[in-house]
């Protein structure tokens, strides 16, 4: 990879390593705070997603939602955590502006008695800002309680957060036995920034059938280091990247 | 005593009501009013037999619970005259006056104050006022109105009444009438050895003999009155008024907190109230998740609350009051030195539900219905706990929306999903879809003409898989041309 500085030098940058996939979803399940940015709205790939992360844990979730999320993406509907191997009880707090939002979430950050805290806020407001996910990042250092922020209908501003992604549904996989059917959903997911881990983009599915947290996510690098002729992967790009 | 208003519309004196409960073969009269008195109703008659004879009766089911808290609140009521009240049996007070009737100008004016009172609750009362209890209610239950008996003269004064006033079982009471023994005057002349002969295997709570020696005073008969409730009150009183309450919050909590630790009790509901120099006050009411007295929590809970408490010019009282109260005993942390975490969610649905409110807060409350929107209820953090969510026997979607948004079809198949919707003014192509799952409306619980729905899961042109629903079928008449909705989301 080779880069022009405005000295007009050519400086030689070492080749990056091939990042290990499977250890992303173990990184990305104790991050302090996972920023998942949904793509398009109304897509729950970035819902899904963080429930693959989340782990098998005694403390109760926290759910956090503001009024517009509510609203443009729907309730969570807790049934069908039990897909996703999620036992445990969610507490559910539905707010109407942003900043209690934050407010609840770093309520949750510093009670250790918690597995996780999810957040979700629409529409990129201002109350989110570079502070306010610092400080979230800070309490959950404290306490060790995983943190995500679901974010939808906004491009994704400045954000302290260990790692941060951004999720888009993929075509589903064929379905076993009729061929018509949806199958396993499938995901994009780009990891634009991370603390700790070299950024990447994989084709992402769930596999309910493996227990731990790094089986359960099933990574397929999507772009790799090498020339771009020639694509590991032969899947379409759908989401207009 | 005898409760006048179970009705929201009070029945004149002139019309006969009765209260029923159930007894052994339906239901019987519990209590009644005067104008059933008077048409010869009596108590424990079967209610059919009265109605029979009686058909304009007024018949209301009795609520023995409420009467039954109503007397409890009433016994610690009537403290206001005495110190030693107690709950007779069935529906009366016993109160202890010795020493008390001067305050309120003799017995006579104590008495008619009292019946004042109860009159303003809308209780009638019937009041005795004798040196003794057994006496006292006697006299009260079949005596004169408001009878004052000194202690000369209780043998006098329970002479003629039916020796069935001594509160005796039944069966006594029938045998000593069958022996001709009808009043408590004929009782008392029989020789006691005879009595006491006669009913020597009787208890003693129903031996007319010592019965009868406690009316008239001969033998003990103490009152065990229960103890007052106890008030957990902080206040702090400050000289010259102020706007700001948050310097004076840590000494307030600190004092309650070290009352309730006295009485090894925690705060379940906490009131803090401020009394403004203008005459007003201003009050702001917590709940915690568990029994807490722990100053450092409690002051959390008031982040953020103090901002809507008015004060206007001023205030210079403030009380904070643990309404209610429960044992809390402090639990040791573990061994390897982690902290139990169960206290720490506690802790936070309290901070949480003081801030958002109660029905922000919530955990999942399951029902047993049909229909996905209807199977996840709520139920306030503080109020419940969690509980495990039924198994799902069918794909379900991971969100959501509710109400369901309703899809335009743009081009319809006459089986399954259309193959293109515009929903939220986007249009979308279906190219794979599962389904139909067909959920028929709850007929003991939906409205006459709820039509049925038939669920897809539908997949999208992009991957977005959708759970689309129709609601009805074509001529199944309930309606027109069935609609398209969009209820969900799957991952």
């Amino acid at each position: 990879m080779e880069n022009d500085s405005s000295y007009g030098q050519v400086i030689r940058l070492p080749r990056r390593a091939q990042s290990q996939p499977r250890d992303v979803g173990v990184l990305a399940s104790r991050a302090a705070l996972s920023d998942v940015i949904a793509t398009r709205p109304t897509d729950p790939a970035a819902t899904g997603f963080v429930l693959s992360l989340l782990t098998q844990a005694d403390g109760p979730i926290l759910w956090v939602q503001d009024y517009r999320s509510r609203r443009e993406n729907g309730h969570l509907y807790t049934p069908s955590l039990q897909a996703f191997g999620i036992d445990q009880a969610v507490l559910k707090v539905a707010v109407s502006h942003p900043r209690d939002v934050l407010w609840a979430m770093e309520e949750g950050a510093a009670c250790a008695g918690l597995s996780a805290v999810v957040g979700e806020i629409h529409g990129g407001p201002a109350a989110l800002d570079f502070t306010a996910t610092k400080r979230l990042v800070m309490r959950a250092d404290a306490t060790g309680v995983p943190l995500y922020l679901i974010r939808s209908g906004d491009c994704g501003g400045l954000s302290a957060a260990r790692m941060r992604w951004r999720v888009a549904t993929l075509p589903s996989r064929p379905h076993p036995h009729d061929a018509r059917s949806p199958g396993q959903p499938q995901w994009d997911v780009d990891l634009f920034r991370a603390r700790g881990h070299p950024p990447g983009r994989w084709v992402v599915h769930y596999d309910p059938s493996a227990d731990r947290a790094a089986d359960r996510l099933r990574l397929v690098s999507r772009i790799s280091d090498r020339a771009v002729d020639a694509p590991d992967q032969p899947i379409p790009n759908l989401t207009g990247k | 005593m005898r409760r006048t208003s179970q009705y929201r519309t009070l029945p004149g004196n002139d019309v006969p009501v009765v209260l029923s409960r159930d007894g052994a073969h339906g239901p019987v009269v519990h209590s009644l009013n005067n104008a059933a008195l008077a048409r010869g109703i009596r108590a424990d008659s079967r209610v059919v037999d009265v109605q029979a004879i009686h058909p304009d009766l007024h018949v209301e089911t009795a609520d023995t619970e409420g009467d039954r808290a109503l007397i409890l609140r009433l016994v610690h009521w009537a403290r206001r005259w005495c110190p030693w009240t107690v709950q007779d049996v069935d529906h009366g007070l016993i109160l202890d006056v010795t020493g008390a009737a001067h305050l309120f100008g003799g017995e006579a004016a104590l008495l008619r104050d009292m019946y004042q009172r109860f009159a303003l609750q809308g209780l009638t009362a019937r009041l005795a006022l004798a040196p003794t209890r057994g006496a006292a209610q006697a006299l009260a239950r079949y005596g004169t109105a408001h009878t004052i008996c000194t202690s000369g003269d209780v043998a006098a004064a329970l002479a003629p009444l039916p020796v069935i006033a001594l509160r005796l079982d039944p069966q006594a009471a029938r045998l000593l009438n069958r022996l001709g023994l009808k009043t408590i005057g004929d009782l008392a002349h029989v020789p006691r050895t005879a009595l006491m002969r006669r009913f020597a295997s009787t208890a003693a709570d129903h031996n007319p003999l010592i019965l009868l020696d406690r009316a008239l005073g001969q033998a003990p008969d103490p009152l065990n009155a229960p103890p007052d409730h106890r008030r957990f009150m902080a206040r702090s009183r400050l000289p010259e008024p102020v706007v700001d309450p948050v310097p004076h919050l840590k000494g307030l909590i600190t004092d309650l907190c070290d009352t309730l630790a006295q009485a090894e009790l925690g705060a379940r509901q906490l009131r803090f109230t401020i009394y403004r120099i203008d005459g007003e006050c201003r009050t702001i009411r917590f709940a915690t998740a568990r029994a807490s007295r722990d100053p450092a929590h409690i002051l959390r809970l008031f982040d953020g609350k103090l901002d809507t408490l008015d004060p206007g010019f001023g205030f210079d009282l403030l009380t904070l009051e643990a309404t209610v109260t429960e044992p809390v005993s402090l639990i040791q942390d573990s061994l390897n030195g982690k902290r139990d975490p169960s206290g720490d969610v506690a802790g936070l649905l309290d901070r949480l539900t003081a801030r958002l409110g109660p029905d922000k807060v919530t955990w999942s409350a399951w029902i047993e219905t049909h229909k996905p929107e209807r199977v996840e209820g709520r139920i306030s953090a503080l109020r419940g706990a969690p509980t495990a969510p039924p198994t799902l026997t069918r794909e379900r979607p991971l969100r959501i929306l509710d109400p369901a948004e309703e899809v335009r079809v743009i081009y319809a198949v006459p089986e399954g999903p259309p193959s293109q919707f515009r929903w939220r003014r986007v249009v979308y192509q279906t190219l794979r879809h599962a389904g139909p799952e067909r959920i028929a409306p709850e007929w003991w619980m939906d409205r006459p003409g709820t039509r049925l729905r038939d669920y897809y899961k539908v997949e999208v042109q992009g991957g977005r898989r959708f759970w689309l629903y129709r609601e009805g079928v074509v001529q199944d008449g309930r309606g027109d041309e069935p609609r398209w909705f969009l209820h969900g989301f799957f991952a």
